[in-house]
C-alpha cells in the first residue's frame, strides 16, 4: 500500500532520526575519525548513558536529557580513564590494531552483560512531558520524542564543530591527527590532547544515551544495533569530518525509515550494513573524507 | 640517455592526494648498475615517488617500466619478485621473528629461484653487513643503527636488481654513515643498481654517479654531483630566494 | 620424523576418545565434552585468521550459525547424511569468509572487523525471516536411530574429537609452512611483508576462507546436538566472545594456545553454568578477556615462553 503521505511521514521521521544518529556518531567520529582509535565499545557507553537516564527518571523523576547533561563530566572522566589504559597498554607499544580492538570489544561485552545482570532484559523507558505529544505540519505528524532528540543532536554537532575549529584545544585535536611532532613543538602534549578528545567522545555518549531512551525503550543488547549504524555513518561521512557525519546520519536515517515503512522494521539493520559495505567498496574515504 | 636500455623507466608519473599534486609528470631513467641520488627538500615528493615505483601507491598518470616491461599495474609483492626492492625510512622489522628469520621471509618469497640454500644465504648477508652475532636476537634487542642495517640486510635478502634506499642514514653518526655507505658501495660492485634518497649531502655527493633533484613534485635538475651543487634551481629549492 | 609424530598423537587422541565413549558414564559428560571440543574447533579456526594473520573476526556466530543452518537446509531438501552436512557447512561458511574478505581486506584491518560484526546481525535477520529453516519459531530435528554407537551422545562426542583433531592438525600444518611464515610477516608488518614479496591479499583471503570453513564445520553438527535450533541461541554473542577469549588466554601465535584456552575456559564454563548464572559466567569471561589483553597479551603459552627464555 503506497501513499505519498506514508512516504512523506517516513522521510520526515528519517530526517529527525538522522539528527539523533548524528549525536550517537559524534563520539566515534572524534575517536575513530580523528584519533584513529577504534572504540567499538562506544555504543555500549551510549546504552550506559541511557540506563543512567532511566535510573534518574524512575527514581527521581528527572528529565532524561537533563540527566544526560548532568552525567557528562562523569562520562568524560570515564572516557579519559579508558583512553589512558588503552594508550598505556597498546598505543605506546605500537600494538594497537589486534589487541586494541579486542580490548574495546571486551569492554562492550562487560558493559552489556553487567547491565543485563543489574537491570534484566526487560525493556526500560522514560517518562517526560514531551514524549507522546506531536504536532502536525501539513499532513505530516512530527513526534516530539523524535524532534527534541534531533534538535539536541544538531546542537551537539554544532557545538563539536565550533569546538574543533575555534578553540585552542579543538584545533590541537585536529592537529594531533595530522602532525604530532608539530604539536609537541607548539608545547601541547599529544597524549593529553588525545585524552581530552576521547573523554569528550564518551561524554557525548552520555547525552546521546539519554536521547536514545527518549526515542524508544532500551534493553542491554540495543548497543549491537548501533555498532553497524555508527560505523556506517562514520565511514560514509568521511573519517574526521563533522559535517560529513551529520549528512551521513540523515541519509542513513531516511534510508532506514523508508525501508521500515515499505518492507518492515526487521530489515532496517540490514540497511546500515548495506550502506557500510557499499561505502567501503565504492569510496572508502567517504563523502567528505580527507 | 635513451629510454631503451634503462633498467627503470619512470615515464611521466603523476600522483594526487585529493586536491594536492604530489608528483607532476615526473620522468627519470635509471641505467643498469648506476648509482643514482635523489634529493629534494621535505615534501618534494621523493618518498611518494618511491612508493609509486615500489607499488605501495597507485599512480594517477604515466607509466613505470622495469627492464622494458610495463609494471604500472603490478602489485608491490610482484614488483619485489621482479627485483625492485626498497628499504623503509623508519625501519619496519618483523618483530615476532629473529633477525635471521626476518631475512628468511624475502629469501623465501621474493627470490626463491635465485637463493640456493636459504639459511646459508641469510648468514652470508648478515656477515657482510656486520650483524651475524645478532642473528638469533629479536629486533627489540637491536640498537638504532643495527635496525637500519637489518632493514638493508632484509632488502638484500630479496636479491634485488634495483635497490631503493630511503633515508637509511638519517640520525646516524658520521662513522655510522660511512659504515652504511661502504655496504652500499659493495652492493653496487656486485651489480645492484642503487637509488639513494638522502638528506645527508656528504653521503649523496660521495655515493652518486648522477643526481636528480625534485621540488614540489617536479624534476628541477639532473646532473653529476658537481653540476648539481652549482645548479641555481637546486639552491633556490633548498634555501629559498 | 615430525609427520609420524603427529600421526601417532592423532591416532592416540582419537583412540582415547573412543575409549571414553565406551565407558558407562553419565551421558552429561559426553555433552559437556562435545561443547568443550566444539570450542577447540572454534578457537583454533578463529586463531588462523586472528592469531596468525592478525585480523580480528567479531562475527564468529555468523559463520557458526551458517554451518548449522546449511545443515538444516540440506536436511530439509535432501535428508543428507552427516558427513555431507559437515563438508557443505564448511564450504558455505568458507565462501562467506572469502566474500567478506574480498570486500574488506584491501582496506584497514578494522573495517574487516566491523564488517564481521555487522555480518552477524544481518545474517541473523535473514535467518529469522527464512521459514524454510524454521525462522524465528525454530527448527526441530528428530534424530534417526543412532548408527554404530551406543547413543547419539557418544557419537557426537567422538565426532567432535575427530573434528577437533583434524582442525588442530590443519592449523599446525599451516603454522609451520611457508604460508604460516608469510602470515606471521603480514601480521607483524603488512606493508613491509608486501614489499618483501609476500602476496598479502592472497594470504589473507586464504586465512579468512580456512577460518570460515572450520567455523562452519563446528556448526554443522549443531542441529543434531541441540535438536531444537532457533536463531537467538545459535547466533549467541557467547560464541563471539569465547572465540576471542580462548586464543587470547591460551596464546595466539601457536596452535597450542587456542587448544589450551578452549579446554581451560570451556571446562570452567561448563562447571560454572551449573553453579552460577549464565550471565555472571559471561561477565567473568569478559573481564578475564580484558585482563589478559591488557596484562598478558601473549597468553599463557607466551608467559611460559618468557619464563623459559629468562631461565636460559
Amino acid at each position: 500500500m503506497f501513499s505519498w503521505d506514508l512516504v512523506a511521514n517516513a522521510v520526515v521521521a528519517g530526517i529527525l532520526l538522522g539528527g539523533f544518529y548524528a549525536a550517537v556518531s559524534l563520539g566515534v567520529s572524534l575517536t575513530f575519525g580523528l584519533l584513529d582509535v577504534v572504540n567499538i565499545a562506544h555504543p555500549a557507553f551510549v546504552i550506559l548513558g541511557a540506563y543512567a537516564a532511566y535510573v534518574m527518571n524512575s527514581s527521581f523523576g528527572l528529565d532524561p536529557i537533563l540527566t544526560g547533561v548532568l552525567f557528562t563530566p562523569l562520562f568524560y572522566l570515564i572516557g579519559a580513564g579508558v583512553y589512558r589504559i588503552y594508550y598505556g597498554s597498546f598505543e605506546r607499544r605500537g600494538e594497537e590494531s589486534l589487541r586494541g580492538l579486542v580490548f574495546f570489544f571486551g569492554l562492550l561485552f562487560i558493559i552489556e552483560v553487567a547491565l543485563s545482570l543489574k537491570y534484566g532484559v526487560d525493556y526500560r523507558m522514560v517518562e517526560a512531558a514531551y514524549i507522546g505529544k506531536s504536532i502536525d505540519l501539513g499532513g505530516v505528524g512530527i513526534a516530539f520524542r523524535l524532534l527534541v532528540p534531533c534538535l539536541v543532536g544538531l546542537a551537539m554537532t554544532l557545538a563539536l564543530y565550533l569546538f574543533l575549529s575555534r578553540t585552542f584545544y579543538g584545533r590541537a585535536v585536529m592537529g594531533v591527527s595530522q602532525d604530532q611532532v608539530a604539536l609537541r613543538l607548539m608545547g601541547a602534549n599529544p597524549v593529553r590532547i588525545k585524552t581530552i578528545a576521547f573523554g569528550l567522545g564518551i561524554a557525548a555518549a552520555s547525552l546521546s544515551g539519554a536521547l536514545l531512551i527518549t526515542i524508544s525503550p532500551v534493553v542491554p543488547s540495543t548497543d549491537r544495533d548501533y555498532i553497524g549504524r555508527v560505523f556506517a555513518i562514520t565511514v560514509l561521512g568521511g573519517l574526521g569530518s563533522i559535517g560529513g557525519t551529520l549528512v551521513a546520519s540523515i541519509i542513513l536515517g531516511v534510508a532506514e525509515s523508508l525501508m521500515a515503512t515499505l518492507f518492515g522494521p526487521s530489515w532496517s539493520l540490514a540497511v546500515s550494513f548495506g550502506i557500510l559495505l557499499l561505502a567501503l567498496a565504492v569510496r572508502p574515504a567517504g563523502l567528505f573524507g580527507r | 640517455m635513451t629510454t631503451a636500455g634503462a633498467l627503470l623507466d619512470i615515464d611521466g608519473v603523476t600522483k594526487r592526494f585529493g586536491g594536492f599534486l604530489a608528483l607532476d609528470r615526473v620522468s627519470i631513467q635509471v641505467r643498469p648498475g648506476e648509482r643514482l641520488g635523489l634529493i629534494g627538500p621535505n615534501g618534494s615528493g621523493k618518498t611518494t615517488l618511491i612508493n609509486c615505483v615500489s607499488g605501495a601507491l597507485p599512480t594517477d598518470g604515466g607509466r613505470i617500466l622495469f627492464e622494458g616491461r610495463d609494471i604500472t599495474q603490478l602489485a608491490a609483492h610482484q614488483r619485489t619478485r621482479l627485483g625492485i626492492v626498497r628499504s623503509f625510512q623508519i625501519p619496519k622489522p618483523f618483530v615476532s621473528m629473529t633477525v635471521l628469520e626476518n631475512l628468511g621471509i624475502p629469501l623465501e618469497y621474493a627470490a626463491p629461484a635465485r637463493s640456493g640454500d636459504a639459511a646459508v644465504g641469510a648468514l652470508d648477508i648478515l656477515r657482510m653487513i656486520g650483524l651475524e652475532t645478532k642473528a638469533h636476537l629479536r629486533p627489540a634487542g637491536l640498537t638504532q643503527i643495527e635496525m637500519r642495517k637489518l632493514e638493508l640486510a632484509r632488502a638484500m635478502a630479496a636479491r634485488p636488481k634495483l635497490l631503493i634506499s630511503d633515508e637509511a642514514m638519517a640520525g646516524l653518526s658520521s662513522a655510522e654513515v660511512d659504515d652504511i655507505l661502504t655496504i652500499l658501495f659493495r652492493l653496487n660492485e656486485q651489480g645492484i643498481t642503487i637509488i639513494m634518497i638522502e638528506h645527508i649531502m656528504r653521503a649523496v655527493m660521495r655515493f652518486s654517479e648522477r643526481i636528480v633533484a625534485l621540488d614540489a613534485g617536479n624534476r628541477i635538475a639532473e646532473g653529476t654531483p658537481a653540476e648539481i651543487v652549482r645548479n641555481p634551481a637546486v639552491e633556490k629549492a633548498y634555501l629559498g630566494e | 620424523m615430525k609427520i609420524r609424530g603427529a600421526l601417532v598423537v592423532t591416532v592416540a587422541v582419537i583412540g582415547l576418545g573412543v575409549l571414553v565413549g565406551g565407558l558407562r558414564v553419565n551421558p552429561y559428560i559426553y555433552f559437556a565434552g562435545y561443547v568443550v571440543l566444539q570450542y577447540v574447533v572454534i578457537a583454533t579456526a578463529w586463531n588462523v585468521l586472528g592469531g596468525y594473520a592478525g585480523y580480528v573476526n567479531f562475527g564468529t556466530p555468523a559463520f557458526f550459525a551458517l554451518g548449522a543452518y546449511t545443515s538444516i537446509a540440506l536436511l530439509e531438501a535432501f535428508r543428507a547424511p552427516l558427513p555431507v552436512l559437515i563438508l557443505c557447512g564448511g564450504l558455505v561458511a568458507g565462501l562467506l569468509g572469502l566474500g567478506i574478505g574480498y570486500l574488506t581486506l584491501r582496506l584497514k584491518g578494522v573495517f574487516f572487523s566491523i564488517a564481521t560484526f555487522a555480518l552477524s546481525v544481518v545474517l541473523q535477520t535473514l535467518i529469522i525471516n527464512w521459514d524454510y529453516v524454521g525462522g524465528a519459531k525454530g527448527y526441530t530435528l528428530i534424530r534417526p536411530p543412532v548408527p554404530f554407537f551406543r547413543s547419539w551422545a557418544v557419537l557426537l562426542f567422538i565426532l567432535m574429537v575427530v573434528l577437533a583433531v583434524v582442525t588442530v592438525l590443519v592449523a599446525r600444518t599451516i603454522e609451520r609452512s611457508w604460508i604460516g611464515r608469510g602470515l606471521a610477516a603480514l601480521r607483524d608488518n603488512e606493508e613491509a611483508a608486501e614489499c618483501m614479496g609476500v602476496p598479502t591479499l592472497r594470504l589473507k583471503l586464504f586465512a579468512t576462507t580456512i577460518s570460515g570453513f572450520f567455523l562452519g564445520v563446528a556448526g554443522a553438527p549443531f542441529p543434531y546436538y541441540v535438536t531444537y535450533v532457533e536463531p537467538s541461541s545459535t547466533f549467541d554473542l557467547n560464541y563471539a566472545v569465547n572465540a576471542l577469549a580462548m586464543p587470547m588466554i591460551g596464546g595466539t601465535t601457536t596452535w597450542l594456545g587456542p587448544v589450551i584456552g578452549a579446554v581451560l575456559l570451556g571446562t570452567a564454563q561448563q562447571i560454572a553454568t551449573v553453579t552460577i548464572s549464565s550471565e555472571l559466567n559471561l561477565l567473568i569471561v569478559g573481564v578475564v578477556l580484558v585482563l589478559f589483553v591488557v596484562l598478558a597479551p601473549e597468553g599463557l603459552t607466551g608467559l611460559v615462553r618468557k619464563l623459559r627464555r629468562r631461565r636460559a
